[in-house]
């Protein structure tokens, strides 16, 4: 099967900042040919040989973005059977996220999420066999992609795409209602009615795409959450970061996740904090609920701050908690400094040790799986950062560090630590934020162009039927943001809005 | 509460009497029934019955057509008019396929409009004002005079299934006719009830006699049921109206017929008037003041009602900022003195309407002739049809218009001709004729009716066609008179005659598109007495041509080669031109649509095999069981990431 040609982050280590945008498609060589340059100028990928990796430049309109490799192949010996172009760069997420825009700008369009699967399977690329596993990936891709997609627009940003959608849909039922019953309303001269607030909306669309260039239409940060045994001194920690000499950038009653959410800035870096002070981990019931529900919180999580009651003994709870933290960056709180300690730094890197060493021998023979390796992904909810996870398996070392929460005191420590890990690249952004971002970014674009076109037609006169095609576009395109798109709206809008019939 | 001649519990007597007698089982053997044999039952001579019959036995089938009433064959029982925004184009695609409806209003029609003239052309619409009793009249003498075709007063009461296949229908006579295909048109009659105020009557509209035991037969076949509902205003007196206080709405000066075949010459004739007056403050005042006797309101009616055609205590509750409400007065026909007041259909009692119709200014004194009502019927849930309007689980067994939860003339005529064509086709072991959403607004209306869930009559609206720039009423026969000469509709003059528009349009289009015009001084004169620009250096005539104040029709003068067409070319020619860009975008969303639509998907898909589903989906896919890719993914309930897992699913499935 021909057609489309897609691209997407298709892996992303986040840690060591390197990742490959990938493209597939029959314009894959034309859209690489577009934004390359060699080290000696230009040079087309596309005369090369099959299989073989190139040194150079992406360039957007001239500008160098990023020092890439690229590798070139010919289809159909690729995953997907369809000529493939892989660009590894190494400038960190940022300048992944524009290697990939550029590739989208000259002719790619981003990828649904499972999109190279499925096109490796439908050529033919994947055994029969594991048709169910692929049917898997696609859906709980897409699950995730979905999840994410709503979850981390901003509240404020949902709002006004839905306020700017209502709009567009209350034009064109005032259009199609006027079409449909001409001698009860009248759509004579709308189209210049309409005018200034079509480019009044254009201008909100230009204002958010540029929003979103900033990755500021998105919950974007560390998301990080807090466990510990109840009484640790969680909701203190919580309470000493979000203090008054903090700024609080916003509050956010998670709409979806039914927990609160704050966002703090520390020195720059935004961090999403989650409480885990719902979690009732109580003697007995630890190891099923506890874990169950924690684990939950835990999947999203870029960093877990774990808090550890110094002053008192450790016991099964805090193994459990261990357990739990062994795919995840971790820093270690040694809370409740100004009392007695009980338990010791020393104590803590001990049962971490322990804890995690077991957990290496499980996983030690799961890479064994016959399946491609996107299929082996598939049982987990978030199928791109297994990947990441497993590489993070052998570092068992977390931080400890001694602190006061009721004093303040070591926070100062704790904030001087995330600083480092965050430029040290040892903690970033989940990947999924900014591909998120970008599908985001596409829909506006394409908002944009379709209300361009709407006060194109204004322009030229054209009779107000042709206006609501585009408005139809517009509105399309925005519901796919904020997941509001039905097919019978208009009508059910014309109906909810106008008078009509015998 | 009082009722009307037949109560409910009447039926159930009589029908308990009927099992008892009518049944062709043991011990009635005795009893002599009439037996015979034909090729297609249709059940239900209005708008989709009499379109289904003509298009079987206009295919060769041996037909009968089973009405309850002979007298009231292609009944208008509500509004006194064909077409409409959209529902115009359907008429017009009936007729390009070989259908009857718009030759009928050609034939019978008292006023015309083109709607929506100051729109673009996709948008215009026919609408007509028929002679009610006219428009039956020749319909019925079309039927009459069709050979092959026989015409039956008699209620059909009971299918015949055979292994999910039927084999016949009987009538409440106990007659049995035996045939290889039936078409079900029953309209609003199964099961009718007509109510207004704390007055109900079992009948169909206008008294007829309803029909009550279809509905059982069908439930007992496993088929899905809906009671939907609908409403009609009252018919005054047109000697009590006074037209001093009502605006006069006339017809078009030039009117454009409906059929590509009518001459439009034959079709200019006198035309009579239509009459615009408002409801007011007071109207209002007396709906609200009497709401609690209104049968919608106190739970009586249990029907769905359509939001697009909302009686006027619906307005009045709905709207209530609005402090007036249009209200049409439009003549029922020539001889007849009925008018009927359009925007105000009500089910409220007698003496509310009395007074609520002489609160309108110009109405004062009127006399109700016959009385405004709700009616409620029975209606499938269409969902359990295929594209070809055949039910997916009793072969042979087809359906059209309002039993299927749509309403209008338009719609039922549209779906008719469709089921009687494939109900034809069926028999002579032809592949169903469907058409898509990109090829006609039947395609839309069929598609919608049997992929979505209904809960209300369904009306077709320009809004649905996602492709309507290329589905205009001014090319339905461009569009659609190929596939009726195929089907065998279409006779071959006619087909000719379109293949030689054909040709003429896309030689003058390519003509035009090569013709240069100079800056001559004629021309410059010529653009400047028509507001237009003067040319810097010459262009193309398609150029000119696109300017939003020129036309090709208005550029004859400066176009020196051009030799004289027909309208109707030289209006494709300008609109091939005028919108070009437009059109062909939505040609290439077509390629797209087209794509999808040709992925079928097996109809014994076992669907609960499929894995990763979600149970939404899964559960949406099992009652819809789409013939397409493209058409599972216009199910409410079925996510973009469900069709991909389908889509595997089948190649999967392909390879093994």
């Amino acid at each position: 099967m021909g057609g489309d040609t897609i691209a997407a982050i298709s892996s992303a280590a986040a840690d060591s900042g390197i990742g490959i945008v990938r493209i597939s498609g029959p314009d894959s060589f034309a859209v690489i040919d577009r934004i390359y340059r060699s080290k000696s100028g230009n040079r087309k990928l596309s005369g090369e040989k099959s299989h073989t990796i190139h040194y150079g430049y992406i360039e957007d309109e001239g500008d160098v973005i990023d020092e890439v490799l690229v590798m070139i192949m010919r289809g159909p010996g690729t995953f997907t059977a369809e000529d493939t172009v892989e660009i590894d760069c190494h400038g960190g997420v940022c300048a992944m996220k524009r290697i990939l825009e550029t590739v989208i700008k000259n002719g790619a369009r981003l990828a649904q999420p499972g999109e190279f699967t499925k096109k490796a399977f439908l050529n033919g690329r994947i055994d029969l066999s594991q048709a169910e596993a692929v049917m898997d990936v696609i859906q709980a891709k897409n699950e995730y992609a979905l999840k994410n997609s709503v979850s981390q627009l901003k509240g404020s940003i949902r709002k006004e795409i839905s306020e700017l959608r209502e709009r567009l849909l209350y034009h064109i039922a005032y259009i199609e209602a006027a079409l449909d019953d001409p001698e009860h309303i009248s759509s004579d001269g709308y189209g210049e009615e309409i005018a200034g607030e079509i480019s009044q909306m254009r201008e909100k669309i230009l204002h958010l795409i540029s929003t979103a260039d900033n990755g500021r239409i998105l919950k974007e940060g560390i998301r990080t959450v807090i466990v510990g045994r109840p009484n640790a001194g969680k909701s203190s920690v919580l309470n000493k970061l979000l203090g008054e000499e903090r700024a609080i950038v916003t509050e956010i009653a998670g709409t979806t996740r039914d927990t609160l959410e704050e966002t703090i800035n520390l020195n720059g870096i935004t961090l999403i904090i989650t409480d885990t002070a719902g979690i009732r981990e109580t003697e007995n019931i630890v190891e099923k609920i506890g874990i169950g529900k924690a684990r939950e919180k835990l999947e999203d999580a870029d960093l877990v701050l774990y808090v550890v009651d110094s002053s008192e003994q450790l016991n099964e709870n805090d193994a459990a908690i261990v357990r739990m933290l062994r795919t995840k960056k971790a820093i270690v709180l040694l809370n409740k400094s100004d009392r007695k300690t009980v338990t010791t730094r020393e104590m803590i890197e001990e049962l971490i040790r322990n804890e995690n060493g077991a957990a290496k021998e499980k996983n030690g023979s799961r890479c064994s799986g016959a399946l491609p390796k996107e299929e082996n992904e598939s049982s987990e909810k978030s199928p791109e950062k297994q990947e990441i996870k497993s590489s993070r398996r052998e570092e068992t070392e977390y931080p400890v560090l001694s602190i006061s929460a009721l004093k303040g005191t070591g926070i100062d420590l704790l904030e001087d630590k995330l600083k480092e890990m965050f430029y040290q690249g040892k903690i970033s952004l989940n990947d999924e934020v900014c591909i998120t971002n970008m599908r985001h970014k596409e829909l506006l674009m394409e908002a944009k162009e379709s209300l361009d076109r709407v006060w194109e037609s204004i322009t030229l006169g054209m009779p107000e039927d042709f206006l609501t095609i585009d408005l139809m576009g517009a509105c399309r395109a925005l519901g796919d943001i904020t997941g509001e798109t039905s097919s019978e709206e208009v009508v059910n809008e014309i109906f909810g809005k106008f008078c009509l019939g015998k | 509460m009082k009722t009307g001649p037949r109560d409910a519990h009447e039926f159930e007597a009589e029908k308990n009497c009927k099992k008892q007698t009518g049944k062709m089982g043991k011990g009635a053997e005795f009893m002599k029934r009439v037996e015979e044999w034909v090729d297609v039952v249709v059940v239900g001579a209005g708008h989709a019955g009499c379109e289904a019959a003509l298009a079987s036995a206009r295919l060769g089938m041996e037909t009968i057509l089973f009405t309850v009433s002979v007298d009231s064959i292609a009944m208008m029982p509500c509004n006194p008019n064909i077409g409409g925004s959209s529902k115009g184009h359907l008429v017009r695609e009936v007729d390009a396929l070989g259908g009857e409806m718009g030759k009928n209003i050609d034939r019978t029609f008292i006023q015309s409009k083109m709607l929506n003239m100051s729109k673009g052309p996709a948008v215009h619409s026919l609408r007509a004002q028929a002679d009610k009793a006219e428009y039956s009249r020749s319909m019925r003498k079309v039927l009459q005079e069709t050979d092959h075709l026989k015409i039956r007063q008699m209620e059909v009461t009971e299918l015949i299934v055979e292994d999910g296949t039927l084999t016949g229908v009987r009538t409440y006579s106990g007659a049995v006719y035996h045939c290889k295909a039936c078409i079900l048109c029953t309209g609003t009659y199964l099961k009718a009830r007509c109510i207004y105020g704390d007055v109900s009557t079992y009948t169909g509209p206008n008294g007829l006699q309803a029909a009550n035991y279809l509905t059982d037969s069908l439930k007992a076949n496993g088929v899905k049921m809906y009671r939907f509902k609908t409403g009609t205003p009252a018919r005054i007196d047109s000697r009590s109206i006074d037209y001093s206080k009502m605006q006069e709405q006339k017809g078009d000066e030039r009117v454009v017929p409906f059929s590509f075949e009518t001459d439009p010459d034959t079709v200019q004739i006198p035309q009579v008037s239509c009459w615009l007056t408002y409801t007011n403050e007071e109207t209002h005042r007396i709906i609200r003041e009497n709401l609690d006797r209104s049968p919608l309101y106190s739970g009586m009616i249990e029907g769905t009602g359509p939001r697009y055609c909302p009686s006027i205590e619906d307005k009045v509750v709905k709207f209530a900022d609005k402090n007036r409400h249009q209200v049409f007065i439009e003549p029922e026909g020539i001889h007849t003195s009925e008018m009927y007041v359009g925007g105000m259909s009500s089910s409220l009692p007698e003496d509310v309407q009395l007074a609520m119709y002489r609160s309108v200014p110009g109405l004062e004194h009127a006399d109700i002739v016959r009385n405004a009502y709700a009616i409620e019927y029975d209606c499938i849930d269409a969902r359990q049809l295929e594209l070809s309007l055949e039910f997916r689980d009793i072969r042979g067994l087809f359906s059209a218009g309002q039993f299927n939860g749509s309403s209008g003339y338009e719609e039922a005529a549209a779906q008719g001709i469709i089921a009687g064509i494939n109900a034809a086709r069926k028999i002579q072991g032809k592949e169903p004729l469907i058409l898509d959403r990109s090829e006609a607004y039947i395609g839309v209306l069929i598609d919608d009716l049997v992929t979505k869930e209904n809960h209300e009559p369904y009306r077709m609206m320009t809004s649905r066609a996602e492709y309507r720039l290329l589905l205009r009423q001014d090319n339905a026969d461009l569009r659609l008179t190929p596939k009726g000469y195929e089907v065998g509709l279409i006779s071959e003059e006619r087909y000719k005659r379109l293949v030689e528009k054909e040709r003429m349009i896309r030689e003058e289009t390519e003509r035009v598109k090569k013709t240069w015009i100079g800056t001559g001084a004629e021309v410059q004169e010529f653009l400047r007495s028509q507001g237009s620009t003067e040319l810097r250096s010459s262009a193309k005539l398609s150029e000119l041509i696109c300017r939003p104040e020129l036309s090709y029709q208005k550029l004859h003068g400066i176009d020196t080669d051009r030799r004289e067409l027909p309208d109707d070319i030289q209006e494709q020619v300008n609109i091939n031109i005028k919108y070009e860009g437009y059109l062909l975008r939505q040609m290439k969303q077509v390629e797209q649509f087209k794509k999808m639509e040709e992925r079928k998907i097996p109809q014994d898909l076992d669907y609960d095999k499929v894995p990763s589903l979600r149970t939404e989906a899964r559960q949406k896919l099992k009652e819809g069981r789409p013939a397409s890719i493209g058409q599972a993914s216009r199910i409410a309930g079925v996510s973009p990431a469900d069709v991909s897992v389908l889509m595997v699913y089948l190649q999967a499935n392909k390879q093994a």
